[in-house]
């Protein structure tokens, strides 16, 4: 049954029927509306969870970090400003192979300070050891959270995940979702079952350090657990089709791909925006296509290149830059095609929440098509 | 061994690193002054003076760093620091 | 559990790699003596951390976790609010030199603290940045060299005062607050039982000389630990609730009687004596005296 609701209830309702034993949040727009509604979930004794207000994001995902190890399926949400002050946390919880989930309600990072959407924050920690998942819409931010925890707490894997869905744009946004029962979450996503824990029955060193001769060894690991993720991914996500209707065993997805000469390639709520250009560039007689990246985190380097194999050209919706390198959306999809003849452009676009409609998206395949390319899309440049 | 998930280890493998070897000075227990009152045991940083079966206490030179703690506060002056022949 | 043949169950395990004569390897010991095997650790990085768990060589047989500098009160706060979830016993102890514990972790701490967890945090206090090379932290006396405050033409050393930190916890509110020693271990020992006994946020700062970084013998450590209690630049007290109780009380002796067996201080003699620093110095040990009460009167008992 769908109900209409906004994009970050939808996440705390997915939050709560997860189970989560803590929840530490600290607040940050865009993303204080869901650890508002989980407080007062808290409040009301609908969720059976320690709710700690942290005194700020680096300690959120410290204290997550801590409850984790202790045994506890763990929760916290953050963006922007708040996750560059996790940064050093973050890598510290995937060297530690902790299986928290956490939201991210993508937003432009500071100076200047922006609080509108672009998705800078998460794609700057993509060398971190976290899984990355870039939502369309808010069903999938829903459903993503569920399949994040399934794929992260599997003992093959054992890695933190960013559920990422655009702030404002999303998170702000009312859609009509469908929320399962808790039964049916409960059948899909048993109690956490944690690989090891800090218990004194059986005491264990957590967090070690680790000498020249082992260090590599340990970070290999790491990135094994990455490449296991992405088979961990599918099965889940098949599961998930098998029981609610919505499948997510595909890494990317292709949108009227199959004939294309032209696609376009992008993450996020913009995809929905490209679905509609595209539909109607279709009805003039243009055969473009989308091909819609939902796991960012390992990079799905083989199956871009199977996806867009027929296709000609590439144009990139880069929604962040790697200053003084482009786009890194662009540049890690110009890797997974080297070689293959097509012509992949890149395009900076709607950074710190400039707005984006379809016709910027068709403008953007005219550019493409004209092999102009690379660059920061619709500067204003009267302003320059 | 494989590498422990997480950099991670169970209790126990410190005891391989036998710092014994660190020593230049070696303590050398005296029992006949000892009155068995653990002092030295208990302020020994590595943990490594035992008791004997007489009461008495020993140094376990597998660990024992030479620092001399053991010879401060032993009440007793029962305990004197000597060069180790090595 | 880690077991030294022949000897008693040793919780914190010989094999460690402190420097030998090294004072937070004591305090490490008696922590666990007063624990015994029903704790969680948080530990901080630091000197302890890195001379305790090189992977896979951990010399602790209770569950201990590290992750970053300045974060084992937030972790604590984590594990904390699991167990309480789950129904679990542990005790929850967190451990920290105190570079960690007064400059960067103040964050945690205070968070931890005003948020009241159940935990109990222990800082060793060795009075610099140890690990890293002896830098000055905020719980560097003054007048003291470091190499981030090194005695020059223009410099007498460290010219900051030692930060309180248990004032400012126990301005939290937190319930229990003590300085200790390793100079008088079983004190320590039970003043972290008490800790640990007590609902809410704890605090016990213990003052562990470091021979490597201050410069004396290794085998000087406890007596130094013991003249810095008799000169009153260090007071062992506790705070309940707030208010300042059973600080020991000493006869004093005048500070030059500590300053001089140390490197760390040797500037303030040779090569020419600096009166004014020693008698800034002899200022700060006698506002410590009037403040907590410490002299022995003349006709009063001795403790």
């Amino acid at each position: 049954m769908l109900e209409f609701m906004e994009g970050s209830h939808a996440v705390a309702e997915i939050i709560k029927r997860c189970r989560p034993q803590v929840i530490a949040a600290y607040p940050i727009t865009p993303q204080t509306h869901i650890v508002e509604d989980l407080a007062q979930m808290v409040a009301n004794c609908e969720i059976d969870a320690e709710y700690i207000t942290v005194e700020s994001e680096f300690s959120a995902l410290s204290a997550c970090l801590g409850a984790s190890a202790a045994g506890s399926r763990v929760y916290s949400a953050t963006t922007s400003q708040g996750l560059a002050l996790m940064f050093e946390v973050c890598f510290n919880v995937a060297g530690m192979r902790q299986p928290i989930v956490m939201t991210i309600a993508n937003r432009s990072l500071g100076a200047p300070l922006s609080i509108w959407n672009d998705q800078q924050d998460s794609i700057s920690l993509r060398d971190s050891g976290w899984l990355q998942f870039y939502a369309e819409d808010n069903q999938e931010a829903a459903d993503l959270h569920m399949i994040a925890y399934k794929v992260c707490e599997d003992h093959d894997v054992l890695l933190p995940a960013f559920v990422c869905f655009d702030g404002f744009i999303l998170t702000h946004t009312y859609e009509p979702v469908a929320l399962p029962t808790q039964e049916e979450v409960d059948a899909y996503l048993p109690a956490f079952t944690p690989y090891q824990r800090l218990d004194a029955e059986n005491p264990l060193s957590f967090g070690m350090y680790a000498t020249p001769e082992y260090y590599m060894e340990f970070r290999y690991e790491v990135d094994r657990a990455m490449q296991r993720a992405k088979q961990a991914f599918i099965k889940a996500g098949r599961e998930f089709g098998e029981r609610f209707g919505r499948d997510y065993s595909a890494l990317v997805e292709g949108y009227r791909l199959e004939d294309a000469d032209t696609a376009l390639v992008a993450m996020g709520s913009i995809c929905g925006t490209a679905k509609d250009a595209i539909d109607e560039m279709r009805e003039h007689g243009r055969k473009v296509g989308l091909l819609n990246i939902r796991m960012f985190r390992p990079f799905p380097a083989q199956e871009i290149a199977n996806a867009l194999k027929g296709v000609s050209t590439v144009a990139v919706l880069d929604k962040n830059i790697s200053l003084g390198n482009g786009g890194a959306v662009g540049t890690e999809v110009k890797a997974a095609l080297s070689g293959s003849g097509i012509s992949v452009y890149d395009y900076i676009i709607a950074l710190g929440g400039r707005d984006v409609r379809k016709r910027d998206i068709a403008a953007v395949v005219d550019l493409a098509e004209k092999g102009e390319g690379d660059l920061f899309y619709g500067l204003r440049t009267e302003v320059l | 061994m494989a590498l422990r998930v997480g950099c991670a280890a169970a209790p126990g493998r410190a005891l391989e690193n036998k710092t014994g070897a660190w020593r230049v000075f070696k303590p050398v227990f005296e029992p006949e002054k000892c009155t068995k009152c653990g002092m030295c045991a208990l302020v020994c940083p590595e943990g490594c003076v035992r008791e004997t079966e007489e009461g008495t206490f020993e140094p376990d030179l597998d660990y024992c760093k030479g620092c001399g703690l053991c010879v401060e506060i032993c009440p007793k002056k029962g305990i004197q620091m000597e060069k180790e022949e090595k | 559990m880690a077991e030294v043949e022949g000897g008693g169950c040793e919780l914190f395990s010989a094999g460690h790699r402190a420097c030998g004569g090294c004072g937070p390897a004591l305090a490490a010991r008696l922590l666990l003596k007063a624990t015994g095997k029903n704790v969680i650790i948080a530990a901080a990085t630091g000197c302890m951390e890195v001379f305790s768990t090189p992977y896979p060589e951990t010399a602790w047989g209770v569950p201990w976790i590290h992750s970053l500098f300045e974060n084992p009160a937030a972790v604590a706060s984590g594990i904390e609010a699991s167990l309480k979830r789950q129904g679990r016993t542990e005790k929850v102890v967190c451990i920290g030199g105190d570079g960690s514990t007064l400059d960067i972790g103040v964050l945690c701490i205070s968070g931890a603290f005003e948020r009241g967890h159940d935990i109990t945090y222990i800082c060793y206090d060795n009075e610099a940045y140890m690990n890293t090379g002896i830098q000055r932290s905020g719980a560097t006396p003054y007048g003291a060299s470091t190499t981030t405050s090194p005695v020059g033409k223009c410099s007498h050393g460290n010219p900051h005062p030692k930060k309180d930190m248990p004032a400012i916890l126990a301005a939290h509110g937190a319930p229990y607050v003590a300085t200790a020693s390793i100079a008088y271990q079983n004190d320590f020992i039970k003043k972290v039982e008490r800790a640990i006994n007590t609902p809410g946020p704890c605090y016990i700062q213990v003052h562990t000389p470091c021979c490597t970084g201050w410069g004396f013998e290794s085998g000087e450590t406890l007596n130094m630990a013991k003249l810095a209690i008799e000169t009153g630049l260090w007071v062992n007290y506790e705070m309940v609730d707030g208010r300042i109780e059973k600080a020991k009380k000493v006869r004093r002796k005048p500070v030059e009687e500590y300053l001089s067996k140390q490197k760390r201080f040797r500037h303030l003699f040779k090569p020419t004596r600096q009166d004014d620093v020693i008698a800034n110095i002899q200022a700060i040990a006698d506002a410590n005296a009037e403040r907590f009460g410490i002299d022995i009167k003349a006709k009063e008992p001795s403790e």
